[in-house]
């Protein structure tokens, strides 16, 4: 070791800025601040650029690296240290998130510059980067779910971060309950792990499992352990049942929408089962079970996507829809695959939530996508680099969401793993991708500008202006990554699936095939085609039409428009019960009738005590002559029959 | 000989009367005399206990009662005195700022 990897200094860094920022930053100017923001995290991302070179030029035997620090719990056999742990899996991760979390921080400088509360932005901004680098590179479970729930905390704060929107703190108050429930599932399975393994340690759980006989390895309930991190992920992940809380989580600023929402944290319930893949790998119920969440999730949100107006909400469940791609790559035991979607939907997602931040920033605030409208000429390189997003989220061919995403669907049918079925709504779901994406394009950039439609606008055309340079550097940056970073993953020369082989395995295969991996790939180009040329039709050619569609559609299309009322559903079913028990039950029952009734009552006894003592001390001076002679006589009549006794 | 129980509730009877006046009585000056009553008919009785078991500490406290007896009335003329002054009244029922 040459200077020492000090791998530390990658998550600690980030730390350092929001404690900086947290406690100085109220009374320093916005220069400072954001100085201060940018330094630490692109320090990060510079020591982690530089770990990845020192990490690619090793031989075999030094990786992983791993890094010991500071002994952490010690009960017994019980062990768990604060370790971090690098190996080519959390290396990715770790480079995505450090490079899209800085860019993000270059464009929030700009997109923030006239918000209030700068410096609590940037430093919460920091702590997400720190809970997040913690979680990714963390060497054991119980390290991972600090990062896991510091992550929870920090979307939480960033949600709610317009706080004195009522709608705001609800959201974010929505997404950490929500990401809660999952919670408990990952905490029961860590206890199961503890229990049958006796650590959380990566490395001497993974061994561990790796030596289990086969006899010792029917006692671990591995099906159950996949299970309960599945519901983790769920909520972290936001596929279904718990994605409800993503879509509320646009109220919070858009780069956070983009970093947080998109890029980074939802993705950690994805590296949480690629991580997991031993277990998974033992547990073939619980595979399927990931496999079928992500598919459904990913058709369930690509449905509601395409009847949302809001562009962030497009967005939002655009997200949870390619989540559920990922997920169903794990699920067929194509992990790197799905790793390799997540790390391309990072630079088109981030890419499409800061574009679309810059299309906000531009029309004066307006979210609602049927008044924008003819930006293409008005806002060039928002509309340019958009379009490189939208190419590569569809599917296009040569861009980056092309091939990660073929490659998902070609092992979602290839794998022994994997079904026909999978492959079959995977391609379904790409087709409404990439209309509804193309939709959101063609309303947004095309078109009349219909600006002063707005309800709020009065008739007036809000001054559109393109976004500083600050802010259209990160778009440009994250423009080209979309459309290169797909190249790292050339079908059947896959540099991403080497570099990952070391961590995974390569999964079975099916034996034979009926279709070849071509015919598929040209399936999905098909797909992405005709969603693109139904998008240009209904939202260019005739733009009659999607009313007239929606009109004939009656029913369906009010509940899809309605996100089909799971919103409401909840609400009915969990969270009015919870708030009309604790109305009636806890308040007013227990609280006010009893426990605040006891305490009264001892004052009021106290008070009727009192009362009655009051009257000795009348202020009337025979009264007081009167106790004073009694008292004596007591006194006389004790020692009376004291004597007699 | 006289016998011991006739001093002894004579000085009950003087005790009783003094209690009484000093309970009923409303005039300051004679809730006073009512008080002297009392310690008189105490004295009678430590008296009357003195001769007749021809012990000395009965008498020698008497001394003791009249010495409290007379600093008693000293200060407590002094507070009368006072309460006239200011009160223009010695009805005790009247002297009652302390009243409810």
């Amino acid at each position: 070791m040459i200077l020492g990897y000090h791998l530390w200094l990658i998550p600690l860094l980030p730390l350092a800025g929001a404690a900086l920022n947290g406690f100085f930053g109220r009374r320093s100017s916005k220069r400072a601040v954001a100085a201060v923001g940018l330094a630490f995290v692109g320090a990060s991302c510079l020591w982690a650029w530089r770990v990845a070179w020192l990490f690619w030029h090793l031989p075999p035997n030094q990786v992983p690296l791993v890094g010991n620090y500071v002994t952490w719990i010690q009960a017994g056999n019980f062990v768990v240290d604060y370790s971090l742990y690098v190996d080519q899996l959390s290396l990715v991760m770790m480079l995505v998130v450090s490079t899209v979390g800085f860019i993000i921080h270059i464009y929030s400088v700009g997109y923030m510059a006239e918000e209030g509360g700068y410096y609590r932005y940037f430093s919460f901004l920091n702590l997400f980067m720190f809970f997040m680098l913690t979680l990714v590179m963390a060497e054991s479970y119980l390290l991972m779910f600090i990062g896991w729930e510091g992550v929870g905390l920090a979307s939480y704060l960033l949600i709610g971060f317009f706080f004195r929107r009522d709608a705001a703190a609800a959201a974010g108050m929505k997404a950490f309950l929500v990401n809660r429930i999952g919670d408990f599932g990952f905490l029961i399975a860590l206890f199961l792990l503890i229990k049958y393994f006796g650590t959380l340690s990566f490395q001497e759980l993974f061994s561990a499992i790796g030596e289990l006989k086969p006899e010792a390895a029917t006692v671990v309930p591995f099906t159950a352990i996949g299970l309960l991190l599945l519901m983790g992920a769920c909520g972290k992940s936001a596929q279904l049942p718990l994605y409800v809380w993503l879509p509320d989580a646009m109220e919070g600023p858009t780069p956070v929408s983009a970093l947080i929402h998109a890029a980074t944290m939802v993705t950690a319930g994805v590296y949480m089962v690629a991580r997991s893949h031993l277990i998974f790998d033992r547990a073939p119920d619980a595979l399927l079970a990931v496999a079928v969440v992500g598919c459904l999730t990913a058709l369930f949100a690509a449905t509601i996507g395409m009847a949302q107006n809001d562009i962030k909400r497009v967005l939002a469940y655009s997200t949870i829809s390619q989540l559920g791609y990922m997920f169903m790559a794990c699920g067929v035991a194509a992990y790197s695959a799905g790793i390799f979607h997540l790390m391309t939907h990072a630079f088109f997602k981030g890419l499409l939530f800061l574009a679309a931040g810059s299309v906000i920033h531009a029309v004066g605030g307006n979210q609602d996508m049927r008044y924008m409208g003819g930006l293409r000429t008005r806002i060039p390189w928002t509309f340019w680099t958009m379009t490189a997003a939208t190419l590569a989220i569809a599917g296009v061919p040569l861009f980056s969401g092309f091939f990660s995403k073929d490659e998902i669907l070609w092992k979602a049918y290839s794998n022994a793993a994997g079904s026909w079925v999978l492959w079959a709504l995977g391609l379904l779901t790409a087709f409404l991708t990439a209309f509804y994406m193309f939709r959101l394009w063609f309303l947004t950039f095309f078109g009349e500008f219909r600006g002063a439609q707005a309800p709020d606008a009065h008739g007036h055309e809000p001054h559109i202006h393109e976004s500083p340079k600050i802010m259209l550097v990160p778009l440009v940056i994250l423009a080209v990554l979309s459309v290169v970073g797909g190249y790292l993953g050339w079908p059947g020369h896959s540099l991403f699936d080497k570099f990952l082989s070391e961590v995974f395995p390569a999964a079975a295969e099916a034996g034979e095939h009926a279709f070849s991996e071509s015919l598929l790939m040209t399936l999905s180009v098909v797909a992405a085609a005709l969603g693109i040329f139904l998008a240009w039709l209904l939202y260019h050619r005739r733009r009659d039409l999607p009313e007239k569609i929606a009109a004939r559609l009656g029913g369906i299309y009010t509940a899809v428009a309605n996100k089909y009322y799971v919103d409401e559903g909840y609400h009915a079913a969990f969270v009015q019960p919870v708030v009309e028990g604790a109305r009636r039950i806890l308040w007013r029952a227990i609280d006010q009738k009893a426990i605040d009734a006891t305490a009264e009552d001892g004052a009021r006894s106290a008070g009727l005590v009192s009362d009655a003592l009051r009257r000795m001390q009348s202020g009337n001076l025979r009264s007081y002559a009167g106790w004073v002679a009694a008292g004596a006589a007591l006194v006389g009549l004790y020692m009376i029959w004291l004597g007699v006794r | 000989m006289v016998p011991l129980s006739y001093y002894l509730v004579l000085g009950a009877v003087l005790f009783s009367c003094g209690v009484v006046g000093f309970l009923f009585k409303r005039n300051l000056i004679a809730i006073f005399l009512s008080i002297e009553l009392m310690l008189n008919g105490v004295n009678l009785s430590f008296v009357a206990f003195a001769a007749h078991w021809h012990r000395l500490s009965g008498q020698v406290f008497v001394f003791f009662v009249m010495v409290v007896a007379a600093a008693e009335a000293a200060v407590g003329l002094a507070i009368i005195i006072a309460v006239y002054r200011t009160r223009e009244t010695l009805n005790v029922d009247k002297v009652n700022l302390l009243k409810l």
